[in-house]
C-alpha cells in the first residue's frame, strides 16, 4: 500500500508528461505536414555558421 | 521536373485547358497581409511529390526578389510565399519555369481545421484515461481488495472525469443536438450508456462497492473517437484534394474606367455598365456585351457546345465562358450576383433533390437501436426489481445492459468500412466527398451523363493526319503553336517533330485563323472562306471546315473531332454489366450527339437541354422510382448534379461543379466512374455484414447481461472483441481487387492511422 502511494503519481506523471508532449507537438504545427517532413530529412542545407 | 515519376496521381493532366496563369493583380488580390508590408500568397502546386522537389521550389523562390521565404507543405501539395512590396515577386512564372504548374485556391483565412484538432486532442485524452484505468482496472480485476481496490477507484474516477469532459463532450453536444431536433443519432444511447457507467461506478466506488465501469466507459469513447477521427480525416483530405485544384472561375477583372485608368477588381465589385478589359486566355467574369474586338469563345463549359463559338462586337457574351484568341472590351450587363454562374447557383440550390432526404445507414440503424436497447435496459431494471425487490442490483444489472449493448462496434463498423473504401478509391485518383455519398452511389441504377467535357474531352482530336501531307503538316503545327484556339492546339499537337519551318510575321486574326509569311508567300491556316479566298467554291468547300492555304490557295484541309475520354466505352460497359443504364443529356447539337452516341452504343440521349432540361429528365427519372447517378463537368451541368441522387464530376470540371460533386475524379479515364460504383457496392455489402455481426453479438451477449453475469472484465473484453471483429472485416475490402500501383508518401500516413485503430 505506501509503495503505491507514490507509484501511482509516478504513473500517472509519465502518462501525463507523454499527453502533454503530444498536445503540444500537436500545437506547433509538427503533424501539419507529415509526409514533408518525413522527406526534409534527405535535404542537405548549406547554411553551416560562417 | 527532375523527380520520382510514378506516384504523381494528382499530377493532374490539366493542359487541355487553357488558361493563362494567374495574373499579378489575381495574385495581390487572393494574398493575405500579415501585418506591415509583408504578405503571404499560398498556392496548389499538384506536381510536388518529394525531398528534391521541396528543395528546388524552396531554394528558387528564396532567390527571388522581395521574397522572404517558401515553404512547401508535402501533405497539402501547397507552398506558401511570403513576400514585401507592392509589386508581386514572378513566383508562378519561376514555379513554371521549374516544371511545376501552380494556381492560386481560395484560401480559407484563418481557417484552421479547428474540428480535427478538437477530435485528435479528444482522441489523445481518451487514450491517456483509457490506458491508465485500464491499468488500475487490470489489478483490480487481479484480486486488489479493500481499502487498495477503492483508492484504484477513486483514482480512475478523478482520471475519467478530464476524458468525458473532453471526449465525451463531443457525443454529448451532438446527442442533445439530435433529441432537441427530435431526431435519433447513434450519439444517443452513447452518450445515455457512458453517463449512466460513469454515475453507477461513483455510486459504487462511495459506497465500496466491489464493481465499477469507469474503464468500460473511458476505453468506449476512445474506440469511438478513433472511428470518428478517421471519418473526419477522410473528407478533410478530399476537400483538401478537391480545393487544390485550378479555379476556373475569374476572380476579378481589369475594369477600364472613363478617365482611362485601370483597376483590378475583384468580381464582387464589377457593377453594370462598367468597361472591362478581357486578355486572351481569360474567362468571363460576368454577362456582358462586346464593345470592341473579335475572338473566339470556349463555351464549353458553360452550354456543353465543343466547338468554339466566333463573337464579334454587339454580341452578348456569359459569364463563365473562356476567351481563347483576341482581347476583348465588353461592358457588364449584369452584377456577378446576377449573372449566369449565380443563376446557376439558384437552380442548384432549388434542385435539392434526393440527398436531403437520404438518411445515413448508421443513422437509420440507430434509429431502431436505441430504443430496442433503452428499452431492454428498462425491462431488465423493471424484472429484477419484481425479482429481488434490490433496486441496487436491478440497477447495477440494467446499466450492465447499457454498456454491454452500447454500439462500440456499430459506431466503428461504419467509418472504418468508409475510409478502407475512401482509401482504395483515392489511391485510383478517386475523391469521395464524404460517406453518405458512397452509400448513395451503392444505391443508383441508372447514370447520367453529360456529353462534353466527362464522355469527351472537350478538346477536338485531329483525325485525318493520315492524308496530310507531312510538310504540310509541320507548316500548319508551326503556325499553329501560336494560337490557344483548342483546333490550332490539335493541330500543334499531332505533327512529330519535322524541324523548324521558317516562318516570318505571324499574326492571329481572332475569328479567321493565323496568318504568316514564308519564303515570299502568305500562309493562312483558318477558316475555309477567309484563307482560301481564291478557291473556287466547289462540292468541298460548301461546309466551312479549317484549311491550310499557299497564297490563297487550298493546300489541306484538317477534319477535326471531340476527343472521346480514355476508355469511355469499357466504364459504359462495365456500367452495364453492374445493371446500370446509360443515359446521356447534353447541349450540343443532335448530330454532335448522335455520333458520340453511336461510337460508345448509348440507345437514349436527349440533345439541345438548358440547364433546367436536365434537371427536369433526372426529376422525372426519380419520380419514376430510379435512383439516378449524374456525372458532368459543365456549369450547365451543376443544377443536375445537385438534383442527382448521387453525382461525379471530373476535376476538369467548372468550381461549383466539383463543390456539388459528391465524388471528383483526378485522371482522364472514365474507368473512375464504375470502379467507384464498384467499391460503393462492396462497402455498402460490408457495412451490412458488420451491423450483422454487431446484432449477432449483441444476441449473445445481451442475455448473458440480462441474467446478471456481466462483470466489468467481461464487459471489456466483450466489446474489444467485437470491435476487433468489425475492424478485421472491415479491412477485407482492401483485398477485394488488385490494388491500384503503391503509392509511396501519403499512403503510409494513412496506414498508420488505420495500424492505430488496430491496435486499439
Amino acid at each position: 500500500m505506501t509503495t503505491l502511494v507514490y507509484l501511482i503519481p509516478v504513473a500517472l506523471f509519465l502518462g501525463a508528461l507523454g499527453l502533454f508532449g503530444f498536445l503540444w507537438a500537436l500545437r506547433s504545427g509538427q503533424y501539419e505536414d507529415l509526409d514533408g517532413a518525413a522527406e526534409r530529412i534527405l535535404i542537405d542545407r548549406d547554411d553551416r555558421p560562417s | 521536373m527532375s523527380c520520382c515519376a510514378p506516384g504523381a496521381e494528382i499530377a493532374l493532366d490539366l493542359n487541355g485547358i487553357t488558361s493563362a496563369l494567374p495574373s499579378s493583380q489575381e495574385i495581390r488580390l487572393a494574398s493575405r497581409s500579415l501585418g506591415g508590408d509583408l504578405r503571404q500568397t499560398d498556392l496548389s502546386v499538384p506536381t510536388v511529390h518529394c525531398a528534391a522537389c521541396i528543395q528546388t521550389i524552396e531554394t528558387a523562390l528564396g532567390k527571388l526578389d522581395r521574397v522572404e521565404g517558401a515553404r512547401v507543405n508535402l501533405s497539402t501539395k501547397r507552398v506558401s510565399v511570403r513576400w514585401r512590396g507592392d509589386e508581386v515577386p514572378p513566383f508562378v512564372a519561376a514555379l513554371g519555369r521549374l516544371g511545376y504548374p501552380a494556381h492560386l485556391f481560395d484560401p480559407e483565412i484563418g481557417e484552421k481545421d479547428k474540428t480535427l484538432s478538437e477530435l485528435i486532442r479528444a482522441v489523445a485524452v481518451a487514450g491517456f484515461a483509457a490506458g491508465n484505468i485500464m491499468l488500475l482496472s487490470v489489478s483490480v480485476w487481479s484480486g486488489a481488495e479493500g481499502a487498495t481496490r477503492d483508492l484504484f477507484h477513486w483514482v480512475s474516477a478523478l482520471i475519467a472525469i478530464p476524458a468525458l469532459a473532453f471526449a465525451g463532450g463531443i457525443y454529448f453536444r451532438s446527442a442533445w443536438n439530435a433529441l432537441s431536433h427530435g431526431r435519433m443519432n447513434m450519439d444517443v444511447p452513447i452518450a445515455v450508456g457512458v453517463s449512466l457507467a460513469y454515475t453507477m461506478s461513483l455510486y459504487e466506488t462511495i459506497n465500496h462497492g466491489d464493481h465499477a465501469y469507469f474503464d468500460a466507459s473511458v476505453s468506449l469513447l476512445f474506440f469511438l473517437l478513433i472511428g470518428r477521427t478517421l471519418d473526419h480525416v477522410m473528407r478533410e483530405r478530399a476537400r483538401t484534394a478537391v480545393n487544390g485544384l485550378s479555379r476556373l472561375a475569374a476572380r476579378g477583372a481589369m475594369v477600364l474606367r472613363d478617365d482611362g485608368s485601370r483597376d483590378y477588381l475583384p468580381v464582387d465589385e464589377i457593377e453594370p455598365g462598367m468597361h472591362l478589359l478581357i486578355a486572351a486566355g481569360e474567362r468571363i467574369p460576368v454577362d456582358g456585351k462586346i464593345i470592341r474586338g473579335t475572338s473566339d469563345l470556349d463555351c464549353s463549359l458553360v452550354s456543353g457546345e465543343s466547338t468554339p463559338r466566333t463573337v464579334a462586337s454587339g454580341e452578348t457574351v456569359q459569364a463563365g465562358t473562356l476567351n481563347i484568341t483576341g482581347p476583348l472590351t465588353i461592358e457588364a450587363t449584369a452584377a456577378a450576383k446576377d449573372s449566369f454562374l449565380a443563376e446557376m447557383v439558384r437552380l442548384m440550390e432549388a434542385a435539392e433533390g434526393g440527398r436531403a432526404h437520404y438518411r445515413r445507414i448508421a443513422d437509420r440503424v440507430s434509429a431502431l437501436y436505441a430504443p430496442v436497447v433503452h428499452l431492454t435496459a428498462f425491462v431488465t431494471f423493471l424484472g429484477w426489481m419484481m425479482a429481488t425487490g434490490d433496486w441496487h442490483r436491478a440497477m447495477t444489472i440494467a446499466i450492465a445492459v447499457l454498456i454491454i449493448t452500447c454500439p462500440c462496434a456499430l459506431g466503428l463498423a461504419v467509418p472504418i468500412v468508409q475510409v478502407v473504401a475512401a482509401r482504395r478509391l483515392f489511391e485510383s485518383g478517386v475523391m469521395v466527398k464524404d460517406g453518405s455519398a458512397m452509400e448513395r452511389l451503392a444505391t443508383i441504377d441508372t447514370a447520367v451523363f453529360d456529353k462534353t467535357g466527362t464522355l469527351t474531352l472537350g478538346q477536338p482530336r485531329l483525325v485525318n493526319v493520315a492524308s496530310i501531307d507531312p510538310a504540310m503538316l509541320a507548316i500548319a503545327a508551326a503556325m499553329a503553336a501560336h494560337s490557344r484556339h483548342p483546333f490550332s492546339r490539335a493541330i500543334a499537337g499531332s505533327a512529330g517533330f519535322v524541324g523548324q519551318p521558317n516562318l516570318e510575321s505571324v499574326s492571329e486574326h481572332p475569328g479567321f485563323g493565323i496568318e504568316a509569311t514564308a519564303a515570299g508567300s502568305t500562309w493562312r491556316l483558318g477558316r475555309r472562306g477567309w484563307a482560301g479566298w481564291k478557291a473556287r467554291t466547289d462540292g468541298e468547300s460548301g461546309h466551312g471546315g479549317t484549311v491550310l492555304t499557299k497564297d490563297g490557295i487550298i493546300v489541306a484541309s484538317f477534319v477535326f473531332e471531340d476527343a472521346l475520354r480514355a476508355y469511355a466505352g469499357t466504364a459504359l460497359a462495365q456500367l452495364n454489366d453492374a445493371q446500370v443504364s446509360v443515359e446521356m443529356l447534353s447541349g450540343d447539337t443532335a448530330a454532335a450527339c448522335g455520333e458520340v452516341a453511336e461510337i460508345l452504343g448509348i440507345d437514349r440521349f436527349v440533345p439541345a437541354l438548358l440547364p433546367s432540361g436536365k434537371v427536369d429528365r433526372i426529376e422525372a427519372l426519380a419520380r419514376a422510382g430510379h435512383k439516378v447517378l449524374m456525372v458532368g463537368d459543365g456549369l450547365n451541368d451543376t443544377p443536375a448534379l445537385g438534383a442527382a441522387h448521387v453525382s461525379i464530376a471530373p476535376a476538369t470540371a467548372a468550381d461549383i461543379g466539383r463543390n456539388a460533386a459528391d465524388f471528383v475524379f483526378l485522371r482522364e479515364s472514365l474507368l473512375a466512374v464504375p470502379l467507384a460504383v464498384d467499391v460503393s457496392r462492396k462497402a455498402g455489402g460490408l457495412i451490412r455484414q458488420n451491423i450483422a455481426i454487431a446484432i449477432v453479438y449483441n444476441a449473445v451477449a445481451v442475455p448473458i447481461a440480462i441474467l446478471g453475469h456481466v462483470t466489468p472484465l467481461i464487459a471489456a473484453i466483450a466489446m474489444s472483441a467485437s470491435s476487433l471483429l468489425v475492424i478485421g472485416n472491415a479491412l477485407r475490402l482492401q483485398g477485394f481487387a488488385p490494388s491500384a500501383p503503391e503509392r509511396i508518401a501519403p499512403q503510409d500516413r494513412y496506414s498508420n492511422v488505420n495500424s492505430l485503430a488496430q491496435f486499439s
